[in-house]
């Protein structure tokens, strides 16, 4: 089990390298940066500016401070917050973690539901309508289904708000605060929980398919064991195996941002803040935030790959 | 005379595929008594798994349903019973050990776990009583330093191992019939030598009936008392098992003995039945071994034959030992 | 994502030799066998004077059914697969075809006809410049689905190739080739996606070899998780008996590679069906944020980018639901017919 993770965690450090590399380089060769979406500046000044935040330097020199800062915790200062990215970051990832978590956790119980009953029910036309769903859910275009919830729940019904966070101008706290980040969180979470509950259910019921033909499920039938027990503690548990990798991937997802998402709710999230950064060029809050991300995905890799190992035996003893 | 523990009254289990009606089990009688071993030959695909799956009413989950035929377990006749009542007689009172003993077990639970499930359902255990008696039968089934090998997982355990370790939780409640399905085809042979004596043993012990599902003639020799034949689904030959060796009558069983080759004896070449075994689909009303049999007469064209007693408890289906047809023959060539 | 494969555990099972004869009868001509007894065959009384020679089997032997032909007759009973496909012949007749029987073709601006909603003369109404919203939408569809089919084909072949080349090879290639798609699939698509699109904006390419650019972006965003699938194809492949016997008769390296090609083609199949959903996605989401597919040229996605302005969205839901549910639709059509396809070639479900 040592070896295994040691051998993954020394993989690790390449990747992220090489992955540094491809980030700052495709940032810092686009043409243009902050002080070009700055109209109001006069070209001198922006010079001066430009030696001032050291964007003058030859690439490789630049690459090289990066990432020595980056090393340090210090990813750099926003030219268009004028914050520093990490604090830049603190500010509005909770907001995201948020609306992620609780989709994660509606996603993945729907899908484990919907999952191991569609494929217990196989050929069924349960199964058949819930293949259909599942088809249509994994279809929408991302912005579409959004779109498409606003206008009818927010616009033709007025049940739910529009968009944002709280009510513009709220000054509530305590419960009347909650109460209303609650209610604008339906409609973002429902959406992210949309879009990724159809895979997943696939995925379950893939596996659970495969698992229940096995050999032990039916050794665990001809023991005479209760139905509810062969499929609930012999079939699933093996067939949720995989799953718990999937499980140490959905990390990234939690800080990432829904960017399509957050920005037709105008959820102030990082995705939101990542596509203004888009918009203005500020790059170093772009490297910041894209290494931050490629990290949770390495480190979640790693968490899976670590689950698998304590959930399945004959992986831990290798 | 034991009495009979379960008797296949003319059953009919058929499957629906795309392809069409599989008759897999077309018309099957025969009893089990108590104590005894009873080997039921064929081929692959001759419907011999089916025949006992029907029994443990382990084909709810595929296509197969049983569409006529009573099986009469202890008096009652399991065609009827309910799923529940399956159940509680499945792993209690008759239980069924597998060919394949490497993916037969749950890869994620160990060992001992597995083996006290059926005990804390069937005998109502506490876990750690049934844990205890797992211990205890894993050494009954000669296996060593058996607390480890209770906590261990099956992936664990080589292929002797695990039949054994499979065959150990079929007799936990004591039944009353152990079925083996191929119990030693994926083995190495000396390890089947060793599983077949296990067997014998644990029989001679808990006094209990064994349906020997195989296509090992050898296999049947050592340890069958009575051997029941199958073809496409129908019993084609019944009879104690000297009998069966000495006196086969059925071309099909003749065939079998024949292909077997022999240590005491050097051929050219080995003999082997000529032609292959019919689909299962579309079967007609002739005799289903008439294609390949080299004495096949008109009328094995034209009907299935019956099966008939020939002897004192050796019975066979074939035209050739039919009274009334040396009438119909002689008729024909006059 | 791709979970590990689990190890089902299966083993190699060697018959010791079956007592029972499936052996074909052999060309030879035939000869009675002895009966057990030893004593030749007695003809029975009304037996037929002469031995007969046993039959062919009554029946007809089954025709040889190749893989792909059973795939074909399994893919044709499952109704949904079918049905998808059927929408997507329609889809592409209505978008290749389509533009051909309507009179608006050119896209004159009308400023006359702006923002008129859905009537006799246009079936879906008017957009912003007085264009008629279903020959656009017809227009746009040509587009999306080519950028759609183009970008992947494209990750196809790359990704196929170097996953072949990764799993046949191993060694420092297979490393080399690991590491940068690990690099690549640890960068979040859609931010690397938006800036190159941004840079695009920015280096002012024109409209037309926009699309190109963009199928190419797409296309080769996606390699990385196609290698990585081909090359965990190709490892397990290579073990199986077949390839041990090919190395067995000395074959050739591209013999060998043709018969691992084969192997893999199913679910290589499955994987670039599925992939063209994802590319038509992964371009609406472009052209919906302006950084893809730009105005004129039509496509779905940046027709939705009329629900961006609050009157349009509220009012004239004809500009951006029916590109919405085009994108919708054909997507589902793929998916099922993709999923049928997987359910055919996997040689595993029983019915």
């Amino acid at each position: 089990m040592r070896q295994y993770m040691t051998k993954r965690i020394l993989y690790l450090i390449p990747t992220l390298f090489g992955a540094s590399l491809v980030i700052f380089f495709i940032f810092a060769l686009a043409p243009g940066d902050f002080l070009d979406s700055d109209l109001s500046l006069t070209p001198e000044r922006a010079a001066e500016l430009r030696a001032l935040y050291g964007l003058d330097r030859p690439i490789l020199e630049r690459y090289f401070i990066w990432l020595g800062n980056a090393l340090k915790g210090d990813f750099g200062y926003s030219l268009q917050y004028q914050q520093p990215v990490g604090a830049l970051l603190k500010e509005y990832v909770w907001n995201s973690f948020l609306i992620a978590s609780v989709s994660l956790v509606l996603t993945w119980t729907i899908a484990v539901a919907v999952g191991v009953f569609s494929a217990v029910r196989q050929y069924s036309w349960y199964d058949s309508l819930i293949t259909l769903g599942v088809f249509a859910a994994m279809s929408f275009p991302p912005f579409f289904i959004g779109l498409l919830l606003i206008k009818l729940f927010a616009v033709d019904l007025g049940w739910l708000p529009i968009g944002g966070m709280t009510n513009t101008g709220s000054q509530s706290t305590g419960f009347a605060y909650v109460w209303e980040v609650a209610e604008h969180m339906i409609l973002p979470s429902t959406v992210l929980t949309m879009l990724s509950v159809g895979s997943l259910t696939r995925h379950f019921r893939a596996n659970m398919i495969d698992v229940i033909r096995l050999d032990f499920v039916r050794t665990a039938r001809a023991k005479g064991l209760k139905e509810k027990t062969v499929v609930y503690k012999h079939a699933l548990r093996n067939a949720l195996l995989p799953a718990i990798t999937l499980f140490g991937l959905e990390l990234p997802g939690l800080f990432s941002g829904a960017i399509i998402t957050e920005r037709i709710f105008n959820w102030p999230g990082v995705g939101n803040m990542h596509m203004e950064a888009i918009a203005h060029r500020d790059y170093t809050v772009l490297m910041g935030f894209t290494l931050f991300l490629t990290f949770l995905t390495v480190l979640g890799n790693l968490l899976a790959d670590w689950l698998y190992a304590v959930a399945d035996p004959r992986i831990r003893y290798k | 005379m034991p009495r009979t523990i379960v008797e296949f009254v003319n059953l009919h289990t058929y499957f629906d595929t795309a392809d069409g009606v599989v008759k897999a089990v077309n018309g099957v009688s025969f009893r089990i008594r108590e104590g005894e071993t009873v080997a039921l030959v064929g081929e692959s695909g001759c419907g011999k798994s089916v025949t006992a799956m029907s029994l443990m009413g382990l084909l709810e989950n595929t296509t197969g349903r049983i569409v006529d035929g009573e099986i009469r377990f202890d008096g009652k006749n399991t065609v009827n019973m309910s799923r529940a009542e399956l159940r509680r007689i499945r792993g209690k009172d008759v239980s069924m050990i597998f060919q394949e003993p490497m993916s037969s077990l749950n890869p994620v639970l160990t060992i001992g776990e597995q083996m006290a499930e059926p005990m804390i359902e069937h005998l109502h255990m506490s876990r750690k009583e049934a844990l205890a008696k797992a211990v205890e039968l894993i050494r009954m089934v000669g296996i060593p330093r058996a607390e480890a090998i209770a906590r261990s997982y099956p992936h664990e355990l080589s292929g002797g191992m695990l039949q054994r370790i499979m065959i150990a939780i079929a007799l936990c409640c004591k039944p009353k019939l152990l079925i083996a399905d191929e119990p030693t085809t994926a083995l190495d042979v000396t390890v089947q030598a060793q599983i077949l004596d296990l067997l014998r043993e644990l029989k001679r012990q808990l006094e209990m009936a064994i349906l020997l599902i195989t296509h090992d003639l050898g296999v049947v020799a050592e340890m069958a008392d009575s051997v029941i034949v199958m073809y496409c689904g129908k019993v084609i030959e019944q009879a104690p098992v000297l009998s069966l060796f000495q006196h086969p009558r059925h071309p099909y069983t003749q065939g079998l003995l024949k292909a077997r080759p022999s240590i005491g004896r050097r051929t050219e070449r080995l003999y082997s039945i000529p032609g292959q075994v019919p689909s299962p689909i579309g079967l007609g009303n002739s005799c289903y071994f008439s294609d390949r049999c080299d004495r096949c007469m008109d009328v094995c064209l034209a009907q299935q034959p019956p099966l008939r007693a020939v002897d004192d408890r050796h019975s066979v289906a074939c035209w050739l030992y039919e009274e009334g047809i040396r009438d119909v023959r002689s008729a024909a060539r006059s | 994502m791709s979970a590990p494969t689990r190890d089902k555990g299966n083993t190699v099972v060697l018959h010791v030799a079956e007592s029972t004869a499936e052996m074909p009868a052999a060309a030879e001509p035939y000869t009675p066998p002895k009966t057990v007894t030893g004593e030749g065959v007695r003809p029975y009384p009304g037996a037929p004077a002469s031995p007969r020679e046993p039959s062919l089997p009554r029946r007809r032997i089954a025709n040889p059914q190749s893989p792909w032909s059973t795939a074909y007759r399994r893919l044709k009973r499952n109704k949904m697969a079918v049905f998808g496909l059927m929408f997507l012949f329609a889809m592409f007749l209505f978008s290749f075809v389509g533009p051909l029987f309507s009179p608006y073709t050119e896209g004159r601006v009308n400023v006359a006809l702006i923002h008129k909603p859905p009537s006799a003369s246009h079936w879906l109404g008017t957009d912003d410049l007085g264009r008629d919203v279903l020959t656009r939408l017809m227009q746009a569809g040509r587009i999306s689905l080519l950028v759609g089919i183009v970008s992947m084909v494209l990750s196809v072949l790359v990704g196929a190739i170097l996953g072949v080349l990764a799993g046949y090879y191993r060694g420092l290639v297979d490393h080399l080739i690991m590491r940068a798609a690990d690099v690549l699939m640890s960068i979040p698509e859609i931010p690397i996606l938006i800036v190159i699109g941004a840079i695009l904006s920015d280096l002012k390419i024109s409209s037309e070899y926009r699309i190109y650019v963009v199928m190419l972006l797409i296309g080769f965003l996606a390699w990385p998780s196609l290698a990585r699938l081909v090359r965990s194809q190709i490892l397990s492949l290579r073990e199986r008996p077949f390839m041990l016997a090919a190395e067995a008769l000395g074959l050739r390296d591209r013999r060998k590679l043709r018969h691992l090609l084969l192997n893999a083609a199913p679910t290589l199949i499955v994987v670039a069906t599925l992939g063209v959903a994802r590319a038509i996605l992964s371009e609406s989401v472009l052209s919906f944020l302006g950084l893809g597919v730009v105005p004129p040229t039509p496509s779905w996605g940046n027709m939705l980018q009329a629900a961006n302005t609050l009157i349009d969205f509220q009012l004239r839901p004809w500009l951006w639901i029916p590109p919405g549910v085009a994108i919708f639709l054909t997507v589902i059509a793929i998916n099922l017919v993709g999923d049928g396809l997987r359910d055919a070639l996997d040689p595993r479900t029983n019915r």
